[in-house]
């Protein structure tokens, strides 16, 4: 028989350790996973965590990738930090693109620097304020936000059909039902500032967003009463935290950092509103935030690593015949091993004797 | 009489620590056994243990004449080993009948059971209506469903773990006529406390505890109050004089206070009302779960109530919230040190910013003065003797004396015009409780006026200047303590908030 036992002092090494013990089990247990698929795991490994940081062509898209995944997991790290669970940073992002995207194609034809910022701004108004409506529902109702985001994200894919097939259809698309290309105009394209390694100026937002966000949680007095919150809410209310002010704050900077990765992949990478637009980052990045430890600068690393996956799994897809959601069981592998191990910070396992 | 149970080298350790070491002592047939210590003196491992909560790493106990290894509660309970803890486990939407039941492992039908209870319940003076609700029962009555429910298994031990903490002196009194019946049919008593008038006043013999070792035993009739004191403590025990008490200027004035409960088993404030002097120290006396909590929160702005019914220097201050109030000089330090007054996982600097913000300016303009803020902490550490490793440990590896010093010394350096603490010294050991009863009186004597909400009569006896009891959510009016009889403040907890008045 085993137990967990509480460890008196939790280790502070471990707890930086354990993302990178999470990554190497991953890779072994997906070693093991490939050769019983009759597939050679050293060159499956080597594609998909290896290739996608060394090949100049890979590391070209690996700030794109890494990017929308960062900066949504940078938004999502507050909140769940404060024990404000947002599962629908998907929804922000698909309403951020779109509110961004349709402020750029009103514009559509006039020229100016200053039509990408208020895209932006659009963009990050759209995402937050979709992000309220779970948050009102809490302050107001009690009603849980994990399950109202998470379903306001399937309100928000089919919000992005209508659009697509309604006012936001190019209009010399034959019927096609997407957008204008936003990406090959150039005002509302994102300029490119790193094109080696993917940053574009969205990445470069991202990254003073991030620098921001550390600033936030180390020195600010509201990143306190945040991690306050997460720790104890009775502590937090006897501080003076107001409980309703951190929901709405947290929501609102997820919501908003959501909608503008959105906006930031319409403009880079993907060009046009489709159907297919959204691709699965904002769930990604709830990985990113705990594989980073909910920290800004670990998040900026488990950011790169699981762009890595997409990037190798596409190659794999190709090279391998893996198939397609090879990744995300990679993904969710990392997640589950990184929460597993977790535990084993602060419990040890303890194997029961019999009586004395 | 004969012995009852030996407990031979009983030994048992805890990650980073030996909770108990080596312990031996034998309890005879009807005795009532006093284990005596401090709190984390290894007095709850060694009861648990003894009922079968815990294993012992090494040890014997032995059990009129056989080896006892109980590996579970039941087992215990079949020996004749029950036990009656300090926090109660009973359902409060279920009646007394039901609840025994529950907590019976071979219960007999309800008609017979509620026959039982009534008869066994009145011949050891506890009278009790098996048909009652527990949640309307006073707390005092919940324990006797308790003792109850341990009596229906005819124990040859019964084990009673600080029984008295949430008694009225009354009750107390009962208590103790019922547990001198049991030790005259039998019934050995093994009775943890640490109050040490209660021991002299009970108990045949004595052990005594300290940091998981046996130090001591002795007759208490033999000893008194100072020197079983000494014994727990292991030092001489210092007797603090009362200060002078020159009433100022009113500080705080509360009228017509009342605040309805969120809690559907809370109790809801009713129009309290009082006038608080500068230099004053009010004791707030009375049986958990009066108001204490609701009271606390009414004051520190958790909870809000309308503004005129709290005045701090005649400005109206009910409807602000805590950070508000503390920078108009109103602090306070609840009753729950983790969790409460303090956030368990963080450190104790980011629990000094987490009151002393406001007052200490420790965030200008939203960004966090680590610089002053580590300063603040180490002077709390420093100045109020708080034993740690330094500043940066988290606040849930300090002992709970250490930790309590802390949170009253954070409040207090923030030099208060008024402080409300409730159980400043619960659960806290005796040095570290004179240190901060001594703390709070130098603090009035500079002119705060200083709330004292505790149930330990003898503190609030010995450090209030005026004293007054919540019952029911209802507060008797403030008088002077030099000169209350316990009886009086018996009479006032039990309800009666004018019967008792003698000014």
């Amino acid at each position: 028989m085993f137990r967990l036992e509480q460890r008196p002092q939790p280790s502070k090494t471990m707890l930086y350790l354990t993302p990178v013990i999470a990554v190497l089990a991953t890779m072994i247990v997906g070693a093991a996973l490939f050769a019983l698929l009759g597939i050679d795991p050293g060159s499956a490994i080597y594609l998909l965590f290896i290739d996608p940081f060394v090949d100049s062509y890979n590391l070209s898209q690996l700030f794109v990738k890494a990017s929308p995944l960062i900066l949504i997991a940078m938004g999502l790290s507050l909140g769940f930090r404060a024990g404000v669970w947002n599962i629908g940073a998907e929804g922000q992002f698909i309403v951020g693109a779109i509110a961004g995207g349709a402020v750029g194609l009103a514009l559509w034809g006039t020229e100016g620097w200053w039509i990408l910022p208020l895209m932006a701004i659009a963009a990050a108004l759209g995402g937050g304020l979709w992000a309220m409506i779970p948050a009102v529902l809490k302050i107001k109702f009690n009603a849980n936000e994990i399950l109202v985001s998470l379903m306001l994200v399937y309100v928000a894919e089919n919000f992005l059909a209508q659009m697509v097939q309604g006012v936001l259809r190019a209009p010399d698309g034959m019927g096609f039902p997407e957008s204008r290309n936003l990406g090959r105009n150039d005002a509302t394209s994102l300029p490119d500032v790193f094109p080696a390694l993917g940053i574009d100026a969205g990445g470069v937002v991202m990254l003073v967003l991030l620098a921001l966000a550390f600033f936030l949680l180390q020195k600010h007095a509201l990143g306190f009463q945040i991690k306050l919150t997460g720790e104890s809410s009775r502590a937090a209310r006897f501080s003076g935290v107001k409980p309703g002010i951190i929901i709405a704050v947290c929501l609102g900077i997820s919501g908003a950092a959501a909608g503008l990765a959105g906006l930031f992949e319409l403009t880079g990478a993907a060009g046009k509103l489709t159907i297919d637009f959204p691709v699965g980052y904002g769930f990604t990045a709830i990985i990113v935030a705990f594989l980073g430890r909910l920290n800004p600068v670990g998040i900026l690393l488990a950011g790169v690593v699981l762009a890595g996956t997409y990037i190798g799994g596409e190659n794999a897809q190709f090279q391998l015949q893996l198939p397609a959601a090879a990744v995300t069981v990679f993904q969710g592998m990392m997640l589950f091993f990184l929460l597993g191990f977790e535990i084993l910070i602060n419990y040890r396992i303890k194997r029961l004797r019999r009586a004395v | 009489m004969g012995t009852l149970l030996e407990i031979g080298g009983l030994s048992k350790s805890y990650p980073g620590v030996k909770a108990n070491d080596d312990i031996s002592f034998v309890i005879q047939e009807g005795e009532i056994h006093a284990l005596l210590g401090e709190n984390g003196a290894g007095k709850s491992t060694l009861v648990k243990m003894i009922y079968g909560l815990v294993k012992p790493d090494s040890g014997t106990m032995v059990l009129r004449g056989e080896a006892y290894t109980p590996a579970k509660p039941i087992v215990a309970r079949k020996s004749g080993v029950s036990m009656v803890f300090q926090h109660f486990s009973l359902f409060e939407a279920l009646t007394v009948a039901e609840n025994i039941t529950l907590g019976m492992d071979d219960a007999p039908n309800r008609k017979e059971l509620s026959q039982k209870i009534r008869t066994v319940s009145e011949d050891y003076g506890l009278p009790l209506d098996p048909d009652r609700l527990i949640g309307d029962m006073s707390v005092g009555e919940r324990q006797r469903v308790e003792i109850i429910r341990c009596l229906l298994q005819n124990p040859r031990l019964l084990i009673m773990d600080e029984p008295t903490s949430v008694l009225t002196p009354q009750e107390v009194d009962t208590l103790f006529s019922t547990l001198r019946k049991l030790s005259a049919d039998g019934v050995a008593i093994l009775y943890i406390s640490h109050k040490l008038d209660e021991i002299l006043a009970l108990c045949d013999h004595a052990t005594i505890l300290r940091m998981g070792k046996v130090v001591d035993t002795c007759t208490p009739k033999d000893e008194t109050a100072k020197s079983l004191a000494e014994m727990m403590i292991g030092g001489e025990l210092e007797i603090h004089a009362q200060t002078e008490f020159t009433p100022g200027e009113v500080a705080l004035s509360i009228s017509g206070l009342s605040l309805a409960s969120k809690d559907p088993f809370g109790t809801s404030l009713k129009d309290i009302s009082l006038n608080l002097r500068k230099g004053e120290i009010l004791g707030i006396g009375g049986v958990a779960g009066n108001g204490q909590d609701e009271l606390l929160a009414a004051l520190s702005g958790e909870a809000k109530v309308e503004a005129g019914m709290l005045k701090i220097a005649d400005k109206p201050i009910g409807q602000l919230g805590p950070n508000e109030r503390r920078s108009r000089g109103l602090l306070t330090a609840p009753e729950e040190r983790l969790g409460h007054a303090a956030a368990p996982m963080m450190s104790l600097s980011q629990n000094a910013f987490l009151t002393g913000r406001i007052r200490k300016h420790l965030s200008p303009g939203g960004v966090v003065n680590s610089r002053k803020t580590n300063a603040f902490a180490r002077d709390i550490v420093k100045q109020f003797d708080v034993r740690t490793p330094g500043i940066h440990v988290a606040a849930k590896a300090l002992s709970g004396g250490n930790l309590q010093k802390f949170v009253i010394g954070r409040e207090i350096l923030q030099e208060p015009s008024v402080l409300v603490v409730n159980q400043p010294t619960w659960g806290v050991d005796a040095a570290a409780a004179a240190f901060i009863r001594q703390a709070l009186r130098q603090l009035a004597a500079r002119g705060a006026a200083v709330i004292v909400i505790s149930q330990d009569l003898d503190e609030l006896m010995e450090m209030s200047d005026t004293f007054a009891v919540l019952s029911e959510g209802r507060l008797s009016k403030p008088q002077p303590s030099e000169g209350l009889t316990i009886e009086e403040i018996g009479l006032m907890m039990g309800g009666d908030l004018e019967g008792a008045a003698h000014v």
